[in-house]
């Protein structure tokens, strides 16, 4: 261990470990998930430390392993702004992602759901599985995210558990069983606009970013953001790629000062309102940065939140309740069936440019203080 | 503009904590991001942001507003032509009503921005840009003839009462601009309604062609005097008396196309307003018992302000209903109430105004059952799962 990274009030932010020059595995328990008592599985996901892998929603945190939930939910591809292609950067591991799913199974009583592209054939990662549920979508972001399938499979009601896990930590959950060991390796996509060659790299869970960008950049002042832009994590530029993470986006800062900018035309200004000429601008490309394009306010325009997340869930409505910590209301809006990310969009359209998922957090957050 | 830039960060010290005119910070900070938009940039969350904002917002509902504005300056000059037999130009019309207007919307704007700055001074807050498009709207609802003073109380009544008492802009329920209007007709009825207030000067009656009447399509209409109303043609148009920014129906459908294209205003309440007119028009042509309720329908639509209610105040997304479902009921009672309080009472020339006010009110219950109809689905959901 090399050192120790707090944030805010001495939050442990990151734990840094140096890797020693030879990769030597633990050999946990090995074998046919399918053959496996569930305590066995259980116990097996904790000691290796995969078990993390493992969230439940509501409140999206990780899983209890003393729960059963009502079913377990993957979504196998990724809507999100850049997103890797599962499709490719998990072809070849159709072995670990058929133990993985025969080791989650074991773990809940009810059905396994994955969530596949409707608009491509399933391939064989996903594919060819005869324990699962398939269910097909359609559609731009936030089509993709785990939690806008479950309210249209299966929402989560007051009371419900529902635990999701994403495609490539399946996989890792079955190299656990095929061989024992806790293989942390992963392709990660690395993209954004200021990446010379966007690509993916084979690399380890947790690795650092400095060998991917390193004479990969085109320009100075950057925001690195292990994940995606609408909901990753802000990382340095010799950060580490986080732990649900297989993604790493790198755009530019947006600390720049604009004169008159919200009176100028704006045909590089992208929106999903019409108010910029960009829209009539064909074949658009946009560098987006991380100003926030203005200044906070309270809520006025409406509408706009719907647009973004198909769900039959009033958000503005929602936030509300949250911002003056009304449980019961929480509870009634749908505040089980959310996470950050299915409200991200909204965060990214708001005029008023409000903390949506800030917010959100701050409601789990008194949730779980009240009711447990 | 880097002079400028280097300029405003060079005093800008003086206007932060502990800073010479800390009192003035968001007066400073008003016209800092008025000329840049700041440098603030994303800490977690979603790093990315929309480029639209509450200024460009508020600056697009101005531009939509500038047609029906051009024209109504034009509308003044032509009729103050009409009126004292001048000969006239496009442009003299234009220039006339230019130099009229032009003191309405600088007092409108003096007194509501002064106010909005105050307060947001007194909160700390940074100053809500509302008040732009409020400030605009508050002239082209009146009367040409009404004098600057009654303005700049009824404005400062508005932004007030209207608007800061309840949290300033985002909490307010009602429409400050109709506040405002509403003030004036209240409190100085003389000089919102009658025949003489519409054109420029007629009030004083000087050097008036005789004969020439400035009574509104609607005065026409409430005093049975049918054949006086003017061709549909012309009011679509506009070129009738009223208020400085309604009588054009084709300027008003221009900013209509604005605000929908943009996504700034809520098609589904503009559409349905013009249902809710046109449905109310029918029922009463159906049981008509008198000359007004034998207008056609169709010609509620483009008399009055019901077209400028419908597209500029039905719209305001604060104080109209917020929910999507919400927004079809909403603009369809207003539709309804307008063309009802127009047509059956006598004491209201125009319902538009009271319309809008009187849904404005509503729209908080409107709301509360449409998001109850969510929580009951959701409930109901829930009980059904516990069954199975």
């Amino acid at each position: 261990m090399s050192a120790i990274v707090r944030g805010e009030r001495r939050r442990i932010l990151e734990v840094v470990i140096r890797a020693d020059e030879e990769m030597r595995y633990e050999s946990f328990r090995q074998g046919d998930p399918s053959t496996m008592k569930r305590e066995e599985i259980t116990e097996n996901l904790l000691k290796s430390g995969l078990w993390p892998f493992i969230r439940q929603r509501p409140y999206n945190i990780i899983a209890n392993p003393q729960d059963t939930p009502k079913a377990i939910f993957i979504s196998c591809f990724d809507t999100s702004p850049l997103a890797p292609d599962y499709d490719f950067s998990l072809k070849g591991e159709e072995e670990s992602f058929r133990n993985g799913i025969n080791a989650l199974l074991k773990l809940t009583d009810g059905k396994i759901h994955l969530g596949v592209n409707g608009d491509y054939p399933v391939t064989d990662v996903f594919g060819n599985l005869d324990n699962v549920q398939y269910s097909f979508f359609r559609g731009p972001h936030p089509a993709g995210n785990v939690g806008i399938q479950i309210h249209h499979i299966d929402p989560v009601n007051k009371g419900d558990l529902v635990w999701t896990v994403n495609p490539q930590d399946v996989i890792m959950i079955g190299r656990l069983f095929e061989k024992g060991t806790y293989n942390a390796s992963r392709v990660v996509a690395l993209t954004g606009s200021e990446i010379k060659t966007p690509r993916y790299y084979k690399t380890m869970n947790g690795a650092s970013i400095e060998p991917l960008i390193r004479d990969n950049l085109i320009s100075r002042n950057l925001r690195f953001v292990s994940g995606n832009v609408l909901t990753g994590k802000r990382i340095q530029k010799n950060g580490f790629i986080g732990y649900y993470d297989s993604q790493v986006t790198v755009i530019p800062e947006g600390d720049h000062f604009e004169f008159i900018g919200w009176a100028l035309p704006g045909l590089k200004k992208y929106s999903m309102s019409r108010t910029f000429l960009a829209w009539m601008m064909p074949n658009r490309e946009f560098r987006l940065d991380t100003n926030l394009n203005g200044g906070r306010r309270a809520f006025v325009m409406s509408g706009q939140y719907e647009k973004v997340l198909p769900m039959d869930i009033y958000p503005v409505q929602l936030l509300k309740a949250i911002l003056v910590e009304d449980i019961d209301l929480m509870e009634n809006l749908g505040i089980y069936e959310v996470a950050e990310e299915d409200m991200a969009l909204c965060e990214y359209v708001c005029t008023s440019k409000t903390e949506v998922q800030t917010i959100l957090r701050q409601g789990f957050e008194l949730m779980i203080k009240e009711l447990g | 503009m880097k002079a400028l830039r280097r300029y405003i960060d060079k005093i800008k010290p003086n206007f932060l904590k502990g800073g010479k005119f800390q009192k003035l910070h968001s007066t400073f900070e008003a016209f800092e991001t008025f000329l840049f938009v700041p440098n603030t940039v994303t800490k977690t969350g979603s790093h990315i942001r929309d480029s639209v904002d509450m200024k460009r917002t508020m600056a697009l509902v101005v531009m939509a507003l500038v047609p029906a504005l051009l024209f109504g300056m034009w509308n003044i000059g032509y009729h103050y032509s009409l009126s004292v037999g001048a000969k006239s130009t496009i442009l003299s019309n234009f220039w006339y009503g230019f130099l009229r207007v032009i003191p309405l919307i600088a007092v409108s704007y003096i007194v509501g921005l002064g106010i909005e700055f105050i307060f947001a001074q007194i909160r700390g807050h940074e100053v809500n840009e509302g008040f732009l498009v409020s400030g605009i709207l508050i002239p082209m609802v009146v009367p040409v003839d009404v004098p600057l003073w009654m303005v700049a109380v009824a404005t400062a009544f508005a932004v007030i009462i209207g608007k800061e008492v309840f949290g300033g802009t985002g909490m307010n329920i009602l429409n400050p601009a109709l506040t405002a209007r509403a003030f004036l007709f209240f409190a100085y009825p003389g000089w919102m309604s009658g025949d003489t207030v519409w054109i420029s000067k007629l009030t004083r009656g000087e050097g008036i062609v005789d004969g020439f009447s400035g009574a509104t399509p609607l005065a026409e209409a409430a005093a049975g005097n049918i054949d006086n109303i003017p061709d549909p043609w012309d009011m679509f148009l506009g070129t009738i008396p009223g208020s400085i920014g309604e009588t054009s129906t084709i300027a008003i459908l221009i900013g209509a196309v604005i605000l929908i294209f943009t996504g700034i205003g809520s098609w589904k309440i503009i559409t349905s307003v013009f249902a809710g007119g046109l449905a109310m028009g029918f029922i009463l042509n159906l049981f008509a018992v008198n000359p007004f309720m034998e207008v056609p329908a169709w010609q509620h639509l483009i008399m009055g302000g019901f077209a400028f209610g419908a597209v500029f105040m039905a719209t305001d997304p604060v104080t109209a209903t917020q929910t999507e479902k919400g927004k079809w009921i909403y603009g369809f009672l207003i539709g309804v109430l307008a063309i009802l309080i127009r047509v059956l009472n006598p004491a209201y020339p125009e319902g538009v105004m009271l319309a809008i006010l009187l849904m404005n009110v509503f729209a908080p219950l409107i709301d509360h059952y449409v998001v109850n109809a969510n929580i009951k689905r959701r409930l109901r959901r829930t009980k059904l799962s516990a069954q199975q």
